[in-house]
């Protein structure tokens, strides 16, 4: 049952993917990437990552699509030329494209595993913070806040920082173009 | 996903389904991340999806804001009519 239900959603998320690039609207593009991220948020569920399931469909699925679908019907753009690169560029880009579709396929299908990691369990081995070996896997969003306030203070507190400057990038960016007109 | 995001990037002419791709392939090193995470048992991978998430959030506000501006300038968003920086 839960093979069906990856193959059927990675089926679904690939599926929205091809259909976002090659679609010449992009209206229709931006529809197929919500699903796209939809089905991913399903795969993230499928991982026992139910945090970050809802995480990706309220922050990717909700505001950025969102906000790509304003812009999106703020600038008009015209289907009506070619959507896709023709010229030399574009096909030799195409071919670098491709290799690296196939190279990904053959590596990801091939026949060899990789290692299996020594499991060590968490009731042995009380020190596991100050361990290298990394934090426990756990379902619950309890871990997620623990881990963020301990182990992964310094980017929490910079990614703080970066939110604000991207903020005050905006709003600079919007605000000079508008006294040019 | 990522070699099918890597196609829109390049080969589309619209800036906003570049940038669309370019999520796409975010997205598509997330779900490796988080499989890769739950297969060695930590929650390293996840917490780092988290900040990728945080991460492709802002860049995106900017970037469309950028597009935006661009738009105001030059009057389109097709990147080959954008030709300023040619010779």
């Amino acid at each position: 049952m839960t093979d069906l239900l990856f193959y059927f959603f990675s089926l679904v998320a690939l599926g929205a993917a091809l259909v976002m690039v090659l679609n010449p609207n992009a209206v229709g593009g931006a529809m197929a990437m919500i699903v796209s991220f939809v089905a991913t948020a399903a795969l993230f569920v499928l991982l026992e990552a139910y945090f970050l399931a809802i995480i990706q469909v309220l922050v990717y699925a909700g505001a950025v699509m969102v906000l790509f679908l304003f812009i999106i019907m703020l600038l008009d753009v015209d289907k009506v030329e070619a959507a896709y690169r023709f010229d030399r560029i574009g096909t030799l880009a195409a071919v670098c494209g491709f290799v690296l579709l196939a190279s990904m396929l053959v590596v990801g299908l091939s026949s060899s595993h990789l290692p299996v990691p020594p499991t060590e369990l968490v009731a042995s081995n009380p020190d596991v913070i100050s361990q290298s070996s990394g934090i426990p896997f756990t379902s619950s969003s309890k871990s997620f806040g623990y881990s963020l306030f301990t182990k992964y203070m310094l980017p929490f507190q910079l990614v703080g920082f970066l939110l604000l400057a991207a903020m005050l990038g905006v709003i600079v960016i919007s605000k000079r173009a508008a006294q040019v007109d | 996903m990522f070699a099918i995001g890597f196609l829109g990037v390049i080969l589309r002419k619209n800036t906003l389904v570049l940038f669309m791709s370019l999520e796409l392939m975010l997205n598509a090193v997330n779900l490796a991340l988080v499989a890769f995470s739950r297969y060695n048992n930590t929650m390293d991978g996840n917490l780092f999806v988290f900040f990728i998430i945080t991460v492709a959030a802002a860049e995106v506000a900017v970037g469309l804001a950028i597009i935006v501006a661009l738009y105001r300038k030059r009057q389109t968003v097709m990147v080959d009519e954008l030709k300023a920086l040619e010779n």
